[in-house]
């Protein structure tokens, strides 16, 4: 069930995003989708990718510090008061985020909200209870 | 006008006799107190009955940096504690730190060599001088307090920082003279000027500048921006602290180096070889008259040469040249020695981190700086993801810096392959300051 993502040291300065996204390409990794946190000097890329192994092995072979982190992906009807209604439910169970990014899926339907959670299983355990639709792994690597 | 009359301006002949006479009994004292200095002169093969001449001084063994380290903290020291009545330590984590004692009688020494350096910048008891030298382990601020108190001057015990109140106070007790390092001297004069203030127009009319690499170009800097005469001083913590060597306003070519009670030598640094005077080397010192911690042929890794042309002044002791560079990898960040390997040492206690780094020195106005270049390691970043960890982090490694060092510096995380990798001996500074 879980969901894999890949996160990225970057120092920020010139061309970095452009070789990792050079390297994938060489790959033949597909990105499902991404976010950039960034500080002055740093920046942490987290991709959700088709191939999770190969985009690891690969941006580690280029020298890069990567590591893999359990995200949770939930899938929501995308209209006003979606994001709310999932917030809604975490806050009142005391479930802490510690990051989350979104993208629209190819329908157009529904949006899928990553998060990262202090506590994945916790989350879930919750989402699952308040009937959301929490995203298998396969399911979001080849949508 | 000479402090020290009698002594300062001795014959060459009497003086070597007096320098004679007190190398064979620190000589012997060392020998017979210090273990260090047994074993290593028994290695060496020399007895202090050896020295029948000054000349025989090359016979002597080096004490080196390390070997005070190896004696951490008080090995080296060559009377009882109850004797010591201060202590002074370098920077450094446990181990890595140098630690100097004083006796009653070396405190007595170290205030009249200051106080010789004083009137040597042409101060009386009427002046009032702002020391801005750190009080505290570094030797600067109270070495050159009690030189001050036993001139009879007045002196105010400023310290460094808190920039903004120097100013007021350079405006508004009216110092005569000011000690500092001269990086600091420039800063103060840049901020009384962005304050508003007339730094010309300040009681101010010497400064005594040390602890840090400075050039003439810096020395008119700053005689044009203060309106004051700038001097330059010699001094180092091991062999006692500021006072070793000072400029005369007479001669302002190179410091004069109390012989009476510090003998200089200059080797070359690859060989040991006792180089003639006149040639640039390695400065080494040996203390004549120092009771707690008297030191044999120092490598100070100092580079200087020694002028014996006579000073118009009319002292007749040597003079050294301005340190010109090292002989190590030691870098003076603001007037804080500090090794590589400290910094290795730093970065490595801290939990996750790799001795993967790169230190890039720079001057950025008239204020050193430092960033430290640190590879994010595969360990800290597998653990974590998150922005706040690795700030975290930085913030730990400045922290660290501070505490154990004394030294302020910029974080910065890196990726692994920014930083060379190094076969054989790694080169991880990268000095940009053009002094």
């Amino acid at each position: 069930m879980k969901v894999e993502q890949v996160s990225v040291f970057l120092e920020n300065k010139q061309g970095s995003l452009e070789e990792i996204t050079r390297i994938l390409k060489e790959a033949n990794v597909n990105i499902r989708t991404l976010s950039l946190a960034d500080t002055t000097d740093f920046g942490i890329l987290r991709l959700i990718v088709n191939d999770v192994d190969t985009t690891s092995r690969v941006l580690r072979d280029k020298g890069f510090r990567v590591s893999r982190t359990t995200v949770v992906a939930v899938e929501v009807p995308d209209r006003p008061g979606g994001l709310h209604s999932i917030l809604e439910v975490l806050a009142r169970d005391n479930i802490t985020v510690e990051y989350l990014y979104a993208y629209v899926e190819k329908s157009g339907e529904n949006a899928v909200i990553i998060f990262r959670f202090d506590d994945s299983a916790a989350a879930t355990d919750v989402l699952r209870k308040n009937s959301f639709s929490v995203l298998s792994g396969d399911k979001l690597y080849s949508f | 006008m000479i402090y020290n009359e009698e002594f300062e301006t001795l014959p060459r002949e009497a003086l070597e006799a007096l320098q004679l006479k007190r190398l064979q009994q620190v000589v012997q004292r060392v020998y017979h107190t210090v273990g260090f200095y047994r074993k290593i002169f028994d290695e060496a093969g020399v007895k202090p009955d050896d020295l029948k001449t000054l000349g025989d001084l090359k016979r002597l063994p080096f004490t080196t940096k390390q070997d005070l380290r190896d004696g951490y903290p008080f090995g080296l020291f060559a009377v009882p504690m109850s004797n010591v009545v201060r202590l002074h330590a370098s920077s450094g984590t446990t181990g890595r730190s140098t630690v100097v004692g004083y006796t009653h009688r070396d405190i007595e020494t170290w205030s009249e060599l200051m106080a010789r350096c004083f009137v040597a910048a042409g101060l009386t008891k009427n002046d009032i001088i702002h020391n801005a030298y750190g009080y505290g382990l570094f030797t600067g601020g109270l070495g050159a307090h009690y030189g001050a108190e036993k001139l009879g001057a007045s002196v105010i015990p400023m310290s460094g920082g808190n920039t903004k109140r120097q100013i007021m106070i350079l405006q508004d007790f009216g110092p005569t003279a000011i000690c500092c390092t001269p990086s600091y001297a420039l800063n103060l004069a840049e901020q009384g000027q962005a304050m508003g203030v007339d730094m010309r127009s300040l009681m101010l009319r010497v400064g005594i500048f040390g602890a840090e690499p400075w050039s003439d170009k810096m020395r008119d800097e700053i005689e044009n921006t203060l309106d004051i005469l700038a001097l330059n001083i010699y001094g180092l913590s091991e062999i006692m602290g500021p006072g070793v060597a000072m400029e005369c306003t007479e001669g302002r070519e190179g410091m004069h180096v109390f012989e009476d009670h510090f003998l200089v030598e200059t080797i070359n640094p690859d060989t040991g070889e006792v180089l003639p005077p006149g040639e640039r080397g390695e400065l080494v010192f040996t203390t004549l008259t120092k009771e707690a911690f008297p030191l044999i042929r120092y490598r100070t890794r100092d580079i200087s040469h020694i002028i014996t042309a006579p000073c118009r002044c009319g002292r007749t002791h040597h003079r050294m040249d301005r340190v010109t560079g090292r002989s190590d990898d030691m870098l003076i960040i603001r007037g804080v020695n500090v090794f590589p390997s400290q910094i290795e040492a730093v970065l490595v206690g801290i939990q996750g981190l790799e001795p993967h780094y790169q230190l890039i020195v720079d001057r950025v106005g008239t204020l050193d700086t430092l960033e430290v270049q640190v590879e994010v390691s595969d360990a800290l970043f597998s653990n974590a993801d998150e922005v706040r960890v690795l700030q975290k982090i930085e913030k730990r490694i400045n922290k660290d810096l501070k505490d154990f060092l004394g030294i302020t510096a910029k974080i910065k995380l890196v990726e692994p392959k920014s930083l060379q990798r190094f076969e054989g001996k790694a080169s991880r500074v990268t000095d940009k300051r053009q002094i």
